[in-house]
């Protein structure tokens, strides 16, 4: 019955009942617009997601621009001489970045020896050592370490960390180290709690679960025939991860140290809290600084006058030039080792 | 003989080093939410949800702060969500394998490491210096900057797993891309994306590097987005580096609501994110 219809429309014979005919016809007529519309938004919509992705890369273009435009008269005030002047006068309108560079990669440098063998430590007892049951609590814990906010850092390291550090740690280590000739050096002056030490401080714990979970999971790229092999032929745990887990990942591992140091290098608030604010290079870790970021955080809404702005913008391309090379490379390193895990 | 003791003394040095670090790493967490608790709850009251911020010396609440962290971080994450979605579907589904989808990619993960304080300075030197004041639509704006890398990578994550051979079925049944995106291939990564906006809802709210130049702070009441907009992180920020003991008590008090929040949103994401796996 139905083929008939059919038959009928497509030969375009005249029918009996108009509606036979016409019910048949409307779909083919719709569908083609239908088609028509789809592809239409289809189009549409592939441009729409293009654009929406040049957006991302326009974004980055922009932040780069404008931090250039805004540094301008300050870069054509003081030249390359910025980067080697430590005093920063804004009544004389004189400014140069050594201290805030200096205590940006000082703080970061802390961080890191602190971070880095103890999130290396985290990641063989997550991948090698820990009960299975523990092991997602234990992972999920180290995450929460990395989702909270870093003003809660700052507010806890200066109301906490600081006076603890002032009245035991500090102490102690001014006199361990009085009489030995370099450190006595690095440890010298009152302990006031807040300065680069304890930042740096701060900075490890904040970047200690970056590294861990990075860590973790390339050391979960090892083939474990690997180390099954390696623990066949009579080697302990710790030789495993020595001679095996941690040579066929170390593009890995040093891909999330970066991140980490791109972490360290950008934080501002926790380290805002606890520095202490001073524009001036001391040799001791105890004495008070400032980093890049501190120093935009503190003294940018204070800021009269547009050389004193444009000198701050400054200081921020100088930073997100320096952290924009470090999560390069570490990318680029994170790359490499996925590249190699899919092969 | 010998060597081999001393391999295995070796060993269970290391060993237990790892123990002790984790253990280490461990309490600072116990240590940080311990104080926050402590300390936060002690200034808990109905006040810091119904009242003001004070003038140093006296007595308030939190609630123009709540407010203004909650508009702005709703706008910041309106509108860089589907900026972001938008994105992270051009490199997972239309220009998977292109050049453009590679750069994308490199850009986006730096963005997403990217210093928050770098941001606010953006948003200050296009909107803020433009227009010649503070204001609330600058923080919220900076806010999406934030917004967009991580649900950018998220969304192309997501859509990366789903199988091909849903995406083949559909275009077997004549649909184009667009329709198989929205019908099938979104529904099958909803709950990974959905994450990922939690994710950068937890990481914005908490953000305050960002909002110090651009929604500045405000002590009153304020519904004008074209104004000064106070946060609580700002307020936290200001009001803990005061002399004043009731300003820092509301710092600590308005520390414990965010970290609440933060911790509940990122935990929720990832309960959401393991059940998508076990599907």
């Amino acid at each position: 019955m139905e083929a008939g219809f059919n038959r009928q429309t497509r030969d375009n014979s005249v029918s009996d009942l108009a509606i036979v005919e016409a019910t048949p016809r409307a779909p083919d007529l719709d569908r083609g617009k239908v088609l028509g519309r789809m592809a239409l938004f289809d189009f549409f919509f592939h441009n729409l997601t293009r654009a929406a992705a040049i957006l991302v890369l326009l974004i980055l273009g922009g932040v780069i621009l404008s931090l250039v435009y805004g540094s301008a008269p300050a870069i054509k005030a003081f030249g390359l001489g910025f980067l080697t002047t430590e005093s920063w006068n804004p009544v004389t309108e004189k400014f140069g970045a050594v201290a805030p560079i200096y205590g940006t990669l000082v703080t970061s440098a802390i961080a890191m020896l602190i971070a880095v063998p103890l999130g290396l430590g985290i990641a063989i007892f997550l991948t090698e050592l820990c009960p299975h049951a523990l092991r997602r609590p234990i992972g999920v814990a180290i995450e929460l370490l990395a989702g909270i906010p870093s003003i809660i850092y700052g507010i806890w390291g200066l109301f906490v960390l600081a006076p603890f550090l002032q009245q035991y740690v500090q102490p102690a280590l001014i006199s361990l180290t009085g009489d030995i000739p370099v450190l006595s050096s690095l440890f010298a002056g009152p302990p006031y709690g807040i300065g680069v030490l304890t930042a740096g401080f701060i900075l490890a714990i904040m970047v200690l679960p970056f590294i861990t979970s990075i860590s973790r999971d390339v050391f979960e790229t090892v083939p474990p025939v690997l180390k099954e092999a390696a623990s066949g032929v009579g080697c302990t745990t710790w030789e495993v991860m020595r001679y095996v887990v941690i040579p066929y990942t170390r593009v890995g591992v040093i891909g999330g140290v970066m991140l980490g140091l791109g972490r360290a290098l950008g934080e501002t608030m926790a380290v805002t809290f606890v520095i202490g604010n001073a524009h001036k290079v001391s040799s001791s870790l105890l004495a008070p600084g400032t980093t890049i970021s501190a120093t935009i955080a503190n003294e940018f809404t204070e800021a009269v006058g547009d050389l004193y702005t444009s000198a701050l913008i400054e200081l921020g391309l100088i930073l997100f030039v320096i952290t924009f090379f470090v999560l390069a490379a570490a990318r680029f390193m994170l790359m490499r080792i996925e590249q190699k895990s899919g092969a | 003989m010998s060597l081999y003791s001393s391999r295995r003394r070796t060993n269970a040095i290391a060993t237990t080093l790892c123990w002790t670090g984790t253990i280490f790493g461990l309490s600072w967490l116990v240590l940080i939410l311990g104080a926050l608790i402590y300390e936060g709850a002690r200034g808990l009251s109905p006040a810091v949800f119904t009242e003001m911020t004070p003038p140093p010396g006296s007595t308030g609440g939190l609630l123009n702060a709540i407010a203004g962290s909650l508009v702005m971080t709703v706008i910041g994450v309106l509108l860089g969500t589907p900026l972001g979605m938008l994105a992270g579907t051009y490199m997972a589904e239309y220009g998977r394998y292109s050049k453009l989808t590679m750069i994308v990619r490199f850009i986006n993960d730096i963005l997403l490491s990217a210093p928050s304080i770098v941001v606010g300075l953006f948003v200050y030197t296009v909107v803020v210096a433009r227009v010649g004041h503070f204001s609330g639509i600058a923080g919220a704006l900076a806010l999406a900057v934030l917004v967009v890398p991580v649900v950018v990578r998220t969304t192309e994550d997501m859509l990366l797993l789903v199988p091909s051979p849903l995406r083949e079925a559909a275009a077997a049944l004549g649909l184009p891309r667009s329709h198989m995106l929205m019908r099938v291939a979104y529904r099958a990564a909803k709950s990974g994306i959905v994450t990922g906006v939690l994710l950068a809802i937890a990481r914005v709210s908490g953000e305050t590097a960002p909002l110090l130049f651009t929604s500045l702070n405000n002590q009153f009441w304020s519904t004008d987005l074209n104004a000064p907009v106070s946060s609580l992180p700002v307020v936290i920020f200001q009001f803990a580096l005061s002399p004043y003991k009731d300003w820092q008590q509301l710092a600590w008090t308005g520390a414990l609501l965010v970290t609440v929040a933060v911790l509940l949103l990122s935990i929720t994401a990832r309960a959401l994110s393991s059940q998508g796996k076990h599907k």
